[in-house]
């Protein structure tokens, strides 16, 4: 019986590279067809995927050239491009200096976009504009603020009828670089966060409830009176939420748009240029919103397949220059102009 | 006498049914199904493995303490697993609870008490139920039934029995709760056709004994065809609580994805799943992932527990040890 069993497996081989043969059959037409033209593949920031696709597809019509993004998701998006298996990653959070250390291979990272967050409440009855201070953002979020009514928040807003009405806080479930500039934020304007819960794509969040996507926490402040939580301005705007005015670091109370965005990226340009990497939210700029963070690009610096390499380039090219005016359309925030210049500077590096 | 002829005769009918082409589809027959056996084996215990491989980071980091703490901070790199083991039995359990009562009911409904016309619709839409995704459900369950719970029944409870810990407030909706509703509205439709395929199968020679000696409908039904399907029963239950422990995409959106242990239903919660889901994607330091990974296989060591011990119930019940 035993040896009949042992000969019985040795069937398994067989079966397993029949399975395998037509598993691996629709595989390799797919490669004979990448052959008879350039195919450029990236992945990561989920955030940026409805502009890559709309940029994708625009330069498609113009120059035959395919890129494919899957939105895997920032953190995907920066393991797969450091392993190799993709031409390009896309981040909402630049890879750290400690991050480039795991790196085998030079690269280049720089902007390509950005977009801005609102702070998106429901409170029935009140459509206007909020005005809130940094202070007061992070005492609500911190659950030191507890009702809308409260005299901080009233004091900043004298001339709206606040509800005496528990503030529920909505929050990302999901790791998430829109997570990350937002605690980026409140970390930079209040060192009680920083101690207490820091920067990061999840974090221990000490009060509220957690919803899942931008779509989730949109859904959970639509539908619950006296929510308030952090959005992609894009998501604000479609679902016609209300959203706060922010004070700035200039004192300034600031909405979310693409004019307040593109003033925050310009302002962060001295930044930007002493370290690619520093964080640029809460920017100083008269008209800067202070909840701004880029889309990053990251570029391999010694390509293995240069042809397909300059390829990448052109198309970066062509979006840092013809494709930030498209950006603007989806709600994106498009670059300052000096912005883009430092950016394609950076892609000069890539050969 | 004339045994070697016979002998012989044997033999050579052996070697012509192993040269025939029966005698190969037979050995062919048994090597695929033994193969996806092993197959189905392997891959399991390449699982367990994978998952212990990948967890051995945080096993030696926070050793059984993961199991206890209620720590669950990614910038700090500090976890602990309590929370979402707290929330996935809570929810599990008291959805069976919810959906145990209600799907037998239905399955006896259907078998025993509606109009045969009646049985064909009424079993249909019942398995209609199990069809429906499980985000659908999510949805369903974010924008229909967590308002209206709110409303109509979160907030009166937490009016009115708020000092009990049970319903402590605030009421925001999403919420253990709403995760057990919807949990039970989806195991339903499973712990239902099982029962219904069971008791069906119960011999119609049982009932007509039990009329015979004078039993009522209820006695019957209580007595003879629950007592005579009571194995089957057990497993369309541990079926359906199967699922209620792994469902992901529907609780993730209900239940408000806060790692918190309280006791109050209105409160928000998590599941390990849930957890899992929410925050692989983006959790790239090693000790992060890896004590994912432990929640993942906590998950599996406890589903296995769960399956051994309604192994050993199933074993229990049929050997006539539990009586009803």
């Amino acid at each position: 019986m035993r040896l009949k069993a042992l000969a019985a497996t040795a069937y398994l081989p067989v079966v397993l590279a029949v399975v395998m043969a037509v598993g691996c059959a629709p595989k390799k037409q797919a490669s004979t067809d990448s052959a008879s033209k350039v195919q450029i593949t990236g992945a990561g920031s989920t955030f940026v995927y409805p502009l890559m696709s709309r940029w994708s597809s625009e330069y498609a019509k113009l120059t035959g050239v395919q890129v494919n993004y899957q939105s895997i998701g920032s953190g995907g998006g920066i393991q797969q491009f450091k392993e190799g298996t993709i031409d390009f990653g896309a981040t909402d959070v630049a890879v750290s200096e400690e991050e480039e250390k795991t790196f085998t291979r030079p690269f280049v990272q720089f902007p390509v976009v950005a977009g801005t967050e609102a702070v998106v409440y429901n409170l029935p009855g009140i459509t206007q504009n909020l005005k809130l201070t940094p202070d007061v953002l992070v005492d609500i979020f911190l659950g030191k603020v507890k009702k809308w009514n409260d005299a901080r928040i009233a004091q900043l807003n004298p001339d709206v009828q606040l509800p005496d009405m528990n503030i529920v806080v909505v929050h990302r479930s999901d790791g998430s670089g829109t997570t990350y500039i937002f605690t980026d934020y409140l970390s930079t304007v209040s060192s009680e966060w920083e101690q207490k819960v820091g920067r990061g794509k999840s974090v221990s969040w000490p009060t509220g409830v957690g919803a899942k996507g931008n779509e989730g926490v949109t859904g959970q402040v639509k539908q619950l009176p006296g929510a308030i939580g952090y959005v992609e301005l894009n998501y604000a705007r479609q679902n016609n939420l209300a959203f706060a005015a922010i004070q700035n670091a200039a004192g300034q109370f600031v909405l979310p748009s693409q004019e307040t965005g593109t003033a925050a990226t310009r302002a962060a340009l001295e930044r930007l240029q002493r370290d690619i990497r520093s964080s640029v939210v809460n920017m100083s700029g008269e008209n800067a919103y202070p909840i701004t963070g880029f889309v990053y690009v990251l570029l391999d610096k010694q390509p293995k397949d240069t042809a397909k390499s300059a390829e990448m380039k052109k198309f970066f090219e062509w979006v840092l220059k013809n494709g930030q005016k498209i950006a603007g359309e989806l709600d994106y925030v498009p670059l300052a102009e000096e912005v883009v210049q430092m950016s394609l500077q950076k892609l000069a590096e890539v050969p | 006498m004339n045994e070697p002829a016979t002998d012989a005769a044997a033999s050579f009918r052996i070697r012509r049914y192993r040269r025939s082409s029966a005698f190969w589809s037979d050995r062919l027959f048994r090597a695929v199904v033994i193969a996806s056996a092993s197959v189905l084996g392997l891959l399991i215990l390449f699982f367990a493995y994978e998952l212990w491989q990948s967890s051995t980071l945080s096993i030696r980091t926070f050793g059984w303490r993961f199991w206890v703490s209620r720590d669950w901070d990614p910038v700090r790199e500090r976890f602990g697993a309590l929370p979402f083991i707290w929330g996935t039995l809570v929810t599990s359990i008291a959805a069976l609870i919810l959906a145990v009562p209600l799907s037998l009911g239905t399955a006896i409904f259907i078998a025993e008490v509606a109009p045969r016309w009646l049985r064909p619709p009424v079993s249909f839409v019942v398995e209609l139920l199990a069809a429906i995704p499980s985000v659908v459900y999510g949805l369903w369950g974010v924008f229909v039934m967590v308002p209206w719970l709110r409303e109509h029944v979160q907030i009166p409870l937490e009016q009115r029995f708020g000092h009990i810990p049970l319903f402590q407030g605030p009421a925001v909706g999403v919420s253990m709760m709403a995760a057990i509703l919807v949990l039970a509205v989806m195991i339903i439709p499973y712990i239902t056709a099982v029962s219904r395929e069971v008791i069906l199968a119960v011999p119609q020679s049982q009932r007509e004994a039990s009329y015979g000696l004078g039993a009522t409908k209820w006695e019957t039904i209580r007595r003879v065809v629950l007592r005579y399907a009571r194995v089957g029963i057990l497993g369309a239950i541990i079926l359906g609580y199967g699922r209620a422990v792994g469902e992901t995409m529907a609780v993730t959106m209900v239940i408000g994805n806060r790692p918190e242990i309280s006791l109050s239903l209105l409160h928000p919660g998590y599941t390990m799943a849930s957890v899992i889901a929410n925050e692989f994607t983006e959790a790239t330091s090693p000790l992060y992932l890896s004590s994912l990974t432990e929640i993942g296989l906590l998950l599996f060591v406890i589903t296995l527990l769960i399956n051994a011990l309604a192994r050993f119930l199933v074993w229990r019940v049929s050997r006539g040890e539990v009586h009803y």
